[in-house]
């Protein structure tokens, strides 16, 4: 769309040709995180705490120390000594620590105690049994409301932030409060003021691919690390800092990923396995079981919210309001600010106040989640953004383009904002058939916009040419949706060589400088910038062999088509230099040609999305479904627009099941009692619609080719479009997710009381 | 615990192996054959990423024991292609984009493959509900989907 | 002189301010000259702060300049999934 008038005619950016490693991943070839193997690797396991908070008096390994096979066990004591509790950010890889290891206590169901390596994964499992650990049971709590009052048994001291005013439980590790105006004097002026409570349960990421390494590390400090991971080189540094590690030492490489959405950002196995490997002096491969993926790794915030706000009757808000509460496990750090910062983004609001809590509980740390925070405040804000156009008899899409924040707009979160585009995905949805189809009985409709950051982060990449021109690209971001193709994309764009004469691979940590995790979507803004001005580099000194053997100044020269070519008709007339002309003879005319490129890029536009969405409800059983989808979001310009459109579905796709099924269920002891896909049920290919899809490109100012980041802001809008659906076809508000047919007939039964 | 001698067939080929009676399937598939196409992605049989056929069945290798492979015939993913040329499914998957990590894959495309053998021409509830053994967290399946559909059509117009 | 706007969770942290003027022509300046006037704020800057400077969102880089009239407000740094 509007790009065209920034940047003209693309080549290959925009086109959709196959993804590099379409063939290792069709034929099975392609190496995962469990895949590797190496001369006589030991296989481990880890025991884990069935208490939800238990102080551990002792540990007894003797047993499983001479169990067959057993060839080294770890507890605390074999990690570093030297970390400290600490607030804040200062803590951070000591509240890694007691993550990954428990030291004292444990603080939830699953929490690992000790680890065992042996010389077969049966034998690593049955010393396990051989541990004898002795607990004390402690008072536990796993509801974040609970975990806030007075009479909560306390988790943890000493972590909560300088931020968290006085008076507040221990539990509450972190405070925001933000916002403008006067929201009291805004609902004053409001001729309809709607206030609501809302849940949302824990939901997990959901990767196929439980966490899995191999690891290698030896008396003189140097080790070798395989894992799946979103980011390698925060891996490295996380490693080296709990096992008093020289950083450099370590070298990490990143196996294929099998999904992530942000849970893959953080570690809990890789110290393990590489101090196991230390003591035993052998290769240890440990490879999480699916229930131990359920019971510690990351889910999100479960959360508890307050929301209101307050409408003219033309559909003017007034004013806004939110309190988010958000329980994190036991460890500081639930994106209870991005919930508050996020929760109003999307509305010009000249009185909007904010506020989220971060706390504490018995359970596992939560971990980031595509778009951390934002899905939970949109159910909130947009349901009652719903309620209030039911009650006053407004379009839903009208009464949102009335308030939508666009460029200038004084953010709810307090800049104004830059070149944004909510408004043309709210202008394409209600062009869409799918706004006007008709809806059947029993159908409801709704609507939801979203909105997330994205991100840049620290990036590096390297572009090596060879001898016949071709092009090898390597990358520090681990490719978890088909990125390799992107970067390929705008690496062919800049050099102006076939899509297919360029090789991408993820780096090692050796091999480049640092690169920040996959995560923020910031990858193909951020490495695809990098790559862009990597190739720039390159074509740079292409441009200098040529103006060498030409006789010309450097600057008489331009590149064109995949050829250097004197750049007007005072630098001469000689014929295009093709590219592989120039490395042919790079041996002899300098020596290797490269281009690199290492920065942190600060211009990852802000990224808005609206969806539409139908649904059915049983009303003798309670259950819903999807039965039509469409998702329409800002992508600036869609590099590959497949793979654009494929983040789209997948990010709605995980919304429905956050929404209408899955959740964390916790017993009265403290213990999770759906640690399996039988019971924590994500959405199957029968569950679903197919997902319509329309990419909306308003270009991003901080990208030389108007890129946003598009994998987490799909995930914003479905929890409360999908909740708009099934209170729409259900003739009854939810305010709790998931809408699992058992709340449905609960929530249907108390209106025909009610009524 | 001693340990079983296995005789079986992987793709054609004759393999045999020695194995812990409480081993499964995918787990001497995985480590003693080096077949790590077939991925654990549960060892409950809920997300069909071990999916493998047993004399032509589909089955969740998870759930099956290795020392019950004995004198029957395996097909795992690394068995669909023939010699460098695919299988019309892997072709079509790597066309439509119906993959995004990859993790999910192989076992859809031996689900797939099955259907397809069964049934040459699903509606689209038809391919829905014989994949809702096959957790995918990527994709939201309608790549999935219409890679299979597409597939069966090219294979019937050219049989 | 750069205003600097607070996010209402830090002004306990700053005698109670909205906004703080500073002397300051870069990001990096602006923090250490925040942090010299109110070294309360000196925990919570450390725990990671973006600054929005003319609506980009700066994370990191320091050396990223700022006008006398840039509009500057601090906010809490993103993790994203």
């Amino acid at each position: 769309m509007a790009l065209d008038d920034q940047k003209g005619g693309f080549k290959f950016i925009g086109t959709r040709p196959n993804r590099p490693d379409g063939l290792d991943k069709v034929t099975g070839r392609a190496r995962f995180g469990a895949d590797a193997h190496a001369s006589g690797m030991l296989h481990a396991a880890i025991l884990r705490s069935p208490h939800a908070h238990a102080r551990i008096k002792k540990i007894d390994t003797s047993r499983a120390e001479a169990a067959k096979g057993v060839k080294a066990i770890v507890t605390r004591a074999d990690f570093t000594q030297s970390l400290q509790p600490a607030p804040g950010m200062k803590g951070e890889n000591w509240n890694i620590l007691e993550n990954v290891m428990a030291g004292d206590t444990a603080l939830y169901d699953g929490h690992a105690v000790a680890a065992v390596a042996a010389t077969s994964a049966l034998a690593a499992k049955d010393a396990l049994k051989l541990i004898e650990v002795e607990y004390e049971p402690l008072p536990h709590v796993t509801d974040v409301d609970k975990a806030m009052q007075a009479d909560a048994p306390v988790i943890r001291e000493g972590v909560a932030a300088g931020t968290v005013p006085k008076g507040l439980h221990p539990n509450v590790a972190g405070y925001h409060e933000s916002g403008h105006g006067d929201v009291e004097a805004g609902f004053a002026e409001a001729d309809l003021v709607v206030e609501d409570h809302f849940v949302t349960e824990a939901t997990h990421q959901g990767y196929i691919e439980p966490h899995a390494c191999l690891a290698q590390l030896g008396a003189d400090g140097k080790g070798e690390l395989w894992c799946c991971t979103q980011g390698h080189w925060n891996v490295q540094k996380v490693c080296a800092a709990l096992l008093d590690l020289e950083t450099s030492q370590l070298r990490v490489t990143a196996s294929e990923i099998g999904g992530g959405f942000g849970g893959k950002t953080a570690v809990f196995i890789e110290p393990v396995a590489l101090a196991l490997s230390r003591k035993a002096n052998r290769p240890v491969k440990l490879v999480m079981s699916r229930a131990e993926v359920f019971r510690a790794t990351g889910p999100t915030s479960s959360t508890s919210m307050d929301v209101k706000i307050g409408m003219k009757k033309d559909g003017t808000i007034t004013a806004a309001q939110g309190v988010f509460r958000l329980q994190g496990g036991a460890f500081p750090g639930a994106p209870a600010d991005m919930t508050a910062m996020c929760a109003f983004a999307p509305y010009a609001l000249k009185n909007v106040h904010q506020i989220g809590y971060d706390v504490m509980t018995n359970r596992p740390k939560q971990a980031a989640y595509r778009a951390p925070g934002s899905p939970m405040a949109a159910f909130g804000v947009e349901s009652v953004i719903d309620e209030l156009c039911n009650q006053l008899g407004l379009d839903p899409l009208d009464t949102r383009l009335k308030n939508a924040s666009h460029e200038g707009t004084k953010a709810s979160y307090g800049p104004k904002f830059q070149r944004i585009g909510l408004v043309e995905t709210l202008e394409a949805a209600k062009a869409h058939p799918h706004y006007t189809a008709p809806l059947k009985p029993g159908q409801g409709r709704g609507i939801s916009c979203g909105f997330w950051f994205n991100h840049g982060g620290e990036t590096a990449v390297s572009l090596a040419l060879s001898e016949d021109g071709t092009v090898q690209l390597a990358v520090g971001t681990p490719d978890i949706g088909g990125s390799r193709a992107s970067m390929a994309l705008m690496a062919a764009e800049v050099l102006g060589v076939p899509y297919d004469n360029i090789r991408v691979i993820i780096a090692d940590t050796a091999s480049l400088g640092y690169n920040e995790i996959s995560h923020g979507s910031r990858v193909t803004y951020a490495s695809g910038l990098a790559t862009i001005k990597a190739a720039e580099d390159a074509v740079k000194k292409l441009c200098a062999r040529a103006a060498a053997k030409w006789g010309i100044p450097e600057d008489a020269v331009k590149w064109e088509d995949g050829c250097a070519v004197p750049s007007g008709p005072n630098a001469g007339e000689f014929p295009p230099m093709p590219i592989a002309e120039i490395t042919r003879k790079m041996g002899a005319t300098g020596g290797p040609i490269c281009g690199h490129f290492e920065a942190t890029p600060e211009g990852a536009g802000v990224s808005f999305a609206t969806h539409i969405v139908d649904s059915e409800v049983d009303p003798e059983t309670g259950k819903t479904s999807v039965v039509r989808y469409t998702v329409v979001q800002d992508a600036g310009k869609a590099i590959h627009p497949t793979y654009v459109e494929g983040q789209f579905q997948g990010g709605a796709a995980q919304g429905i099941g956050w929404a209408l099924n899955e959740e964390y269920i916790y017993g009265e002891d403290g213990r999770l009692q759906n640690p399996l896909f039988l019971d924590y049920r994500i959405p199957v290919a029968s569950d679903l619609p197919m997902i319509d899809t329309v990419i909306v490109e308003v270009p991003n100012p901080g990208h030389p080719y108007g890129v946003r980041g598009v994998g987490e802001t799909s995930i914003c809008p479905p929890l409360a479009a999908i909740a708009n659906a099934v209170s729409a076809a259900a003739g009854v508000r939810m305010r709790q997710l998931p809408m699992s047919p058992p709340r449905i007939l609960e929530a249907l039964e108390k209106q025909a009381g009610d009524g | 615990m001693s340990m079983i001698h296995v005789n079986t067939k992987v793709n054609g080929d004759e393999a045999e192996f020695l194995c812990d009676p409480r081993e499964t399937l995918l787990d001497v598939l995985r480590d003693q054959l080096n077949l790590t196409g077939s991925k654990e992605g549960c060892g409950t049989g809920d997300c069909g990423a071990c999916s493998v056929t047993l004399d032509g069945r589909l089955v969740c290798s998870c759930l099956v024991l290795a020392v019950e492979a004995e004198g029957h015939e395996i097909g795992t993913v690394e068995g669909i292609a023939e010699g460098e040329t695919l299988h019309p499914l892997q072709q079509k998957f790597i066309e439509y984009a119906a993959l995004q990590c990859g993790i999910c894959t192989p076992g859809i495309l031996v689900a797939a493959k099955s259907l397809l053998e069964k049934n040459p021409d699903p509606t689209e509830s038809e391919v829905r509900y014989w994949l809702a053994g096959n957790l995918c967290r990527c994709t939201g399946y309608d790549k999935i989907i219409r890679a299979v559909m597409d597939t069966a059509k090219d294979m019937r117009e050219a049989s | 002189m750069v205003e600097v706007n607070l996010w209402s969770g830090l002004r306990p942290l700053a005698n109670g301010e909205e906004m703080v003027e500073v002397e300051a022509d870069t990001v990096g300046g602006l923090l250490d000259a925040l942090v010299e006037q109110h070294p309360g704020l000196q925990e919570a800057i450390d725990a990671g702060v973006s600054v929005a400077v003319d609506g980009r969102i700066i994370a990191s880089a320091l050396d990223e300049p700022i006008r006398p009239d840039s509009e500057v407000f601090l906010m809490q740094r993103l993790k994203g999934g």
